[in-house]
């Protein structure tokens, strides 16, 4: 590949840069993106290069600034929204929800709502119940909008692109643990899709599907396994919504066994939801084990470090998963 | 494996293909097809069979050098 | 007592499979029986429980006499005596011990029936194999049967002897009364069309370096699937002549003519050979050709074909002539393929030919229909990516 290596924070600057220097209509909007450099630091350095019209800091109001991108998106502009985590995004989901997703439908097609809301998901950094969520599975429950979840370097790099060229409203999902991780950007990729999965790692045991910032434990899952005998399959779903199913189901017919990793509770889950597709069609005639998930416990995300990484998915746990369908007892 | 763990694979294979076939009889570098009267789908048995017991999967271009008994012992070994 | 042939007068009962008050369902094998042919596994038609077995094992009986008595039922009834259950497995081992928690345990519910526990696709693999489920031990996740166990259960099954090899001079005896009858009553007509497998073969080799060799195809794959397409769009070649008129097939069930070491040949039906993938084809080619010499046999696949089609193989003759099985109306005969000149575009190069043949009952059909099969057979051997 040749390529430079940065971080996962670096390829998500770039993406900003580089939207911003192609399209008069883009800017970026949010809480400390512009001062502050943002606060996980992804927009550092932004402000002074491309002005304060293009790095627009704003009040501490979800509901008013989100609110107030959706409106310049509908007014014609490109707005890149960038809610500091998903926990806060709760305080605009009727704007979200009820407002950039349903307009397009509501006005019968005469309002067109192009905005991109980046937010931060996850755990893993001991922040604590109420800023540990994943609920881009929440997200993904509601028509209107496309749900994006980019877990490696090249997609951080490139699904913005993607989304911004969207005319109806993207969300992307950027895990607080992936911000460091590094990688190689392949200088011949100039653009991604932002429709399909890609299968990371090729296997014939059991198919592993995931997501954000549970990709690179289920890889580390799928290592483990090998030195067992047991190759897996790792599907990097890469879109929430619309789900690619087919490329989930054309990996189960092989392998013939499921797990779905997914850091969000299972109840209500984006697993429980892939699991039902598998099983409500064809592919249910291909299964040799039942499906099983991996998912955050039941509980509100611990504080205490040891206790937060025992509610979250790990790959131990991924791998003792697979492992169970594979070599029952 | 060694050629007479080779040769009894064989034979025990074809047990379920050819089990009048005498293997015995049968040199080293006679063409089994010929031979034994075999198909080919009796043909694509016998590999299927070395390769559920060896492991081993056979290419389809690999197929002429499992004619004679010689040649599936060089291969195996 | 079915009829499993167009000449079987009468056929041996010489084993039981069930016994009175067991529980079946349709495609289930109620016992074996002896013919000119050798072994046959009789099958019911339809749900039912055994009330009676009226003939005992050993004795000769003449078609459309009563083997047994059975009452029919909509939905399995719970079985006089309980088949045995595979012991039920504890849910899977705890991970290895570390910071993460194990994965959540799964207590295994109680059988809400007398069902037994099997993972879809085993269930399909095992109906495909005709391998029942009772009895299989399962080791897949809450002890069901999983793919492996079927397999390991088909493995064992060819072990078991071959339960009455046939006698050659009674199949013999056999063959000759069905083709003497064949020439007597039907007015055959042939057609010839030579045709050219450059493509086909090419494609196959291509498609053969992805297989792993338990999946490989045969040449015969193609031109069985060729033909069962073909047969789809010229549907007044697929069925049978009797009391005076043509009855259409209701599938296309073609009969492939397999050919018995000691001598003898046997043309069992591969059902739905149009629908089927050439991978699902070819498995059930195996698995059919594997029974025929063996003699696990089924009655439907004796009475159910619709055509019968019939490949010399390699070390043959050009071209076959082949001769109607009564009360089909055609019969397709592939010769060896051959290296031939051909001419495509005006120039002769070197291609691997094949000649294949029609048959057919001029009462039903005549030339035109006949060529329009050859026809579409060439067509879809021109391109066996599509089939």
């Amino acid at each position: 590949m040749s390529g430079e290596v940065i971080t996962y924070r670096e390829a998500v600057r770039r993406a900003i840069r580089e939207a911003i220097q192609r399209d008069p209509r883009v800017f970026l909007m949010g809480e400390d993106v512009g001062r502050y450099g943002g606060c996980y630091a992804v927009t550092k350095g932004l402000l002074e290069e491309l002005g304060e019209d293009r790095i627009r800091d704003t009040p501490l109001s979800e509901s008013a600034f989100v609110g107030a991108g959706i409106g310049a998106a509908m007014a014609g502009m490109r707005p890149i929204v960038e809610v500091m985590t998903v926990n806060f995004s709760l305080l605009a989901l009727d704007q979200i929800v009820n407002n950039a997703a349903t307009i397009p439908h509501m006005s019968g097609g005469q309002f067109a709502v192009p905005v991109v809301i980046r937010m931060a998901t996850g755990a893993g950094k001991q922040l604590a119940a109420q800023h540990s969520h994943s609920l881009e599975g929440w997200y993904a429950h509601v028509p209107g909008l496309r749900i994006l979840a980019p877990a490696t370097i090249e997609d951080a790099r490139h699904m913005l692109g993607a989304a911004l060229a969207d005319p109806n409203p993207v969300l992307i999902f950027e895990h607080v643990m992936l911000y460091n991780l590094e990688g190689e950007l392949d200088p011949a990729v100039s653009a991604v899709d932002i429709a399909r999965a890609r299968v990371r790692r090729a296997g014939r045991d059991v198919t592993l599907v995931s997501y954000g910032g549970s990709l690179g434990k289920t890889l580390a899952a799928a290592e483990t396994l090998a030195a067992d005998g047991i190759e897996a399959e790792v599907i990097d779903l890469r879109v929430l919504r619309p789900l690619d199913m087919a490329t989930v189901e054309a990996s189960v017919a092989r392998t013939r066994r499921c797990v779905i990793v997914d850091e969000g509770w299972r109840s209500g889950s984006l697993a429980a939801e892939i699991g039902m597709r598998l099983a409500e069609g064809p592919a249910f005639f291909e299964l040799d084990a039942p499906l099983a998930r991996v998912c955050s416990a039941e509980v509100p995300i611990p504080y205490a470090a040891h206790m937060e990484q025992a509610a979250l998915p790990q790959p131990a746990t991924i791998a003792a998963t697979a492992r169970g369908l594979v070599k029952p007892a | 494996m060694n050629e007479a763990e080779i040769k009894a694979l064989v034979a025990e294979v074809l047990g379920g293909i050819a089990p009048e076939a005498d293997l015995g009889t049968l040199g080293d570098d006679e063409d089994m097809r010929l031979a034994l009267d075999l198909d080919s789908m009796d043909f694509l048995n016998m590999v299927v069979g070395l390769h559920e017991r060896t492991g081993v999967d056979v290419p389809e271009a690999d197929y002429p050098k499992l004619f004679t008994l010689a040649g599936i012992v060089e291969y195996f070994q | 007592m079915p009829s499993l042939g167009a000449d079987m007068e009468s056929a041996i009962l010489v084993e039981w499979s069930v016994k009175p008050g067991d529980t079946l369902r349709r495609g289930d094998i109620i016992g074996v029986v002896e013919t000119e042919k050798g072994a046959i596994e009789i099958e019911v038609f339809e749900d039912c429980v055994v009330e009676e077995l009226v003939v005992a094992v050993g004795t000769e009986v003449k078609v459309d006499g009563v083997l047994a008595r059975l009452r029919g039922t909509r939905e399995a009834a719970a079985p006089a005596t309980a088949p045995a259950r595979p012991a039920v497995v504890p849910p899977p081992a705890a991970p290895p011990a570390a910071a993460p928690r194990e994965p959540v345990p799964r207590a295994v519910p109680p059988l809400p029936s007398t069902r037994v526990r099997a993972s879809p696709a085993a269930r399909r693999e095992a109906k495909a194999r005709g391998i029942a489920l009772d009895g299989l031990t399962g080791s897949g996740v809450y002890g069901a049967v999983c793919l492996a166990d079927v397999a390991r259960a088909a493995a064992a099954a060819p072990a078991r002897k071959p339960r009455g090899g046939f006698d050659p001079a009674a199949m013999r005896r056999a063959i000759g009364n069905a083709m003497s009858r064949s020439k007597r009553e039907i007015p055959h007509y042939y057609l010839t069309q030579s045709i050219s497998l450059g493509a086909a073969l090419a494609w196959l080799a291509r498609e053969n370096e992805s297989r792993p060799v338990t999946e490989r195809l045969l040449p015969a794959a193609l031109l069985l699937k060729a033909t069962a397409l073909a047969l789809a769009r010229v549907p007044a070649l697929n069925g049978f002549f009797t009391d005076g008129e043509f009855v259409a097939g209701k599938g296309i069930h073609i009969g492939w003519a397999v050919s018995l070491r000691g001598g003898g040949l046997i043309a069992p039906a591969l059902h739905d050979a149009d629908r089927l993938s050439l991978t699902a084809l070819m498995a059930k080619l195996r698995d059919l050709v594997q029974r025929a010499r063996t003699g696990g046999l089924r009655s439907s696949e004796m009475m159910d074909p619709t055509i019968t089609v019939t490949s010399l193989g390699e070390r043959s003759a050009e071209a076959v002539l082949p001769i109607i099985y009564p009360p089909q109306v055609a019969v397709i005969g592939f010769g060896s393929v051959n290296e031939r000149p051909w001419v495509d575009a005006g120039r002769v190069a070197p291609q691997p030919v094949v000649v294949a043949t029609l048959g057919a009952d001029h009462r039903v059909s005549d030339g035109h229909r006949g060529g329009q099969l050859l026809a579409e057979i060439d067509h879809h051997l021109q391109h066996p990516e599509a089939l």
